[in-house]
């Protein structure tokens, strides 16, 4: 739990773009009640069926298996900016557990929304192989515990917006450069006219903070899991073009005011000695396109990636095993951010203009 | 028109969602469509907002004092949470549900993934089936001797299920 998940690294297919692919699924226990409308008693009950089951899964072994009333806030805040568990469990306490691999790569939350959500999140596009483990884990439970199925409309969920294969599917994607064209609201628009959904960094109803994005399937009632899957593969692919396309023309037509973003961001994050977290992932957001774009060294990605996590609210706390207002956060995350930086050479603008023409070409494009 | 969400105003944003053909629509006032952040296309997802709207409508359609029988779950409750009590108020509130997931979703019946328990109780019920047709064809045609045979697997089978 010290240090960030696998998905982190940025290693799978298209991952400059795509930080990462999350496919979730929901399951309930049969003539149960849901979490939300269920008592504490018949809660706890349920949890001490379901936790047991879980942890003696293949895939959790040496898990981190943990009670939501045995976890601090700041705790619970650091899985959440992790994206191991919602926003929603966070607030969950008697009743609700989480049980996680030590990778980070499968969460398992009880009693959030409804009996199980089961999650495996990936580093960059992989959203088959995210289906792939989590159905596997699906399978695995069903054979111990009876889940609430009907025949006509499949798995039954506490939300209604969930029933039938129980699936959300999702990719964040980091897209400054249609951002910095001004594209990004046609894209948004078009995205959500074929049913599917665009979200903020923490997903439902959350403000969208240093170009990232979170794309998803919005229906899960009469098309298959796969079907989902590939059709949400191939916008996002789509989309990456969109993004590449946006970056070229930027390089081309507007180089000027790149560099000018490029050089500012860089400026003000080894600089500045207040930064609130919306700031530093807007800022971050530009250092990472940079590198992208071949202005500063490719090992140089990984701290900037890093940066992103690491400048969240309750990450910046855990580090400094207190708990601190919002002013002396923003110091902190300043000073982190400074002390990073340090040895981070200036942007190089010869080099992003020669590198940055046979960028799209060395991405993989195939690889979902 | 009026607002879909306050029912006072007059609709002023007036949105469309095409899925497969089927389009679903939603007109909101200018207050309302900022409350529920249609004007922040990034939060925004017509689904939500349906079920916000439309789904304490829907569920009406059944009688007010209806209650699952397992959770003791009524319609308000959805109207408060909108969510629901259990997996048998699938069951209780099925015709208003209906309404919802049609408009919901992109189509009213599963095609994905089934249980292993389903996949059994598919194939029984397959079975179930031909064993009666059978039965009745047997019955009609005075082969009295098939039908016996065939009523004793359809009790066998019965015990399988039900097992």
């Amino acid at each position: 739990m010290s240090t960030g998940g696998e998905w982190l690294r940025g290693e799978g297919p298209h991952h400059q773009i795509v930080i990462s692919s999350r496919v979730r699924l929901a399951r309930n226990l049969r003539s149960r009640a849901f979490p939300g409308w269920a008592k504490k008693a018949e809660r706890t009950a349920i949890l001490d069926l379901i936790k047991p089951r879980v942890e003696e899964l293949p895939e959790m072994q040496d898990s981190f298996s943990e009670l939501l009333q045995d976890l601090s806030a700041i705790e619970k805040q650091v899985l959440v900016e992790r994206h191991l568990i919602s926003r929603e469990h966070a607030a969950k306490s008697v009743g609700s557990a989480i049980v996680m691999n030590r990778r980070q790569t499968l969460s398992i939350m009880i009693n959030e929304e409804d009996h199980l959500r089961m999650q495996s999140i990936r580093s960059g596009l992989q959203l088959k192989q995210a289906f792939k483990l989590v159905d596997k884990i699906d399978s695995a439970l069903e054979s111990k515990l009876e889940f609430a199925y009907d025949q006509r409309l499949g798995y039954l969920t506490a939300c209604p917006t969930n029933v039938g294969t129980g699936m959300r599917a999702s990719a964040m994607l980091h897209l400054p450069g249609l951002v910095l064209s001004e594209l990004i609201n046609q894209v948004i628009q078009a995205v959500s006219k074929i049913g599917l959904a665009v979200r903020g960094l923490y997903g439902e109803g959350t403000e969208a903070m240093g170009n990232l994005f979170q794309i998803s399937n919005q229906t899960t009632l009469g098309e298959k899991e796969d079907e989902i899957i590939n059709r949400l593969s191939k916008v996002i692919e789509t989309i990456i073009e969109k993004e590449h396309d946006a970056r070229q023309v930027l390089i081309q037509k507007k180089s000027n005011t790149l560099w000018d973003q490029i050089g500012r961001a860089y400026g003000v994050l080894t600089f500045a000695h207040a930064m609130s977290s919306k700031e530093a992932l807007n800022l971050l957001s530009i250092i990472k396109l940079g590198v992208d774009l071949g202005s500063f060294p490719e090992d140089r990605r990984l701290p900037i990636d890093e940066l992103f996590i690491d400048t969240q609210p309750a990450h910046l706390q855990k580090g400094s095993q207190q708990k601190l207002n919002a002013e002396e956060r923003d110091h902190l995350r300043a000073e982190i951010i400074r002390e990073r930086l340090k040895l981070f050479p200036k942007p190089d603008i010869s080099k992003m203009a020669r590198e940055s023409s046979d960028q799209a070409a060395s991405e993989p494009s195939n690889n979902e | 028109m009026l607002c879909d969400v306050c029912k006072c105003n007059d609709a002023t944003v007036f949105l469309t969602q095409i899925l497969e053909g089927k389009m679903q629509k939603v007109n909101l006032c200018d207050a309302c469509s900022k409350e529920k952040g249609v004007q922040d296309p990034t939060g925004f997802a017509l689904a939500d907002l349906l079920l916000g709207i439309g789904a304490a409508e829907e569920i009406e359609k059944g009688s007010p004092t209806q209650k699952c029988p397992v959770c003791g779950f009524t319609q308000v409750d959805f109207k408060k949470t909108g969510r629901l009590g259990c997996s048998v108020c699938y069951v209780t509130f099925a015709e208003g549900l209906n309404t919802l997931l049609k408009a919901m979703h992109k189509g009213t019946e599963h095609v994905g993934k089934l249980p292993h328990r389903a996949h059994r109780v598919v194939a029984l019920g397959d079975r179930m089936r031909s064993l009666t047709e059978n039965l009745q064809k047997a019955v009609a045609e005075e082969n009295y001797e098939s039908a016996a045979s065939l009523r004793d697997q359809i009790k066998q089978l019965e015990h399988e299920i039900a097992s």
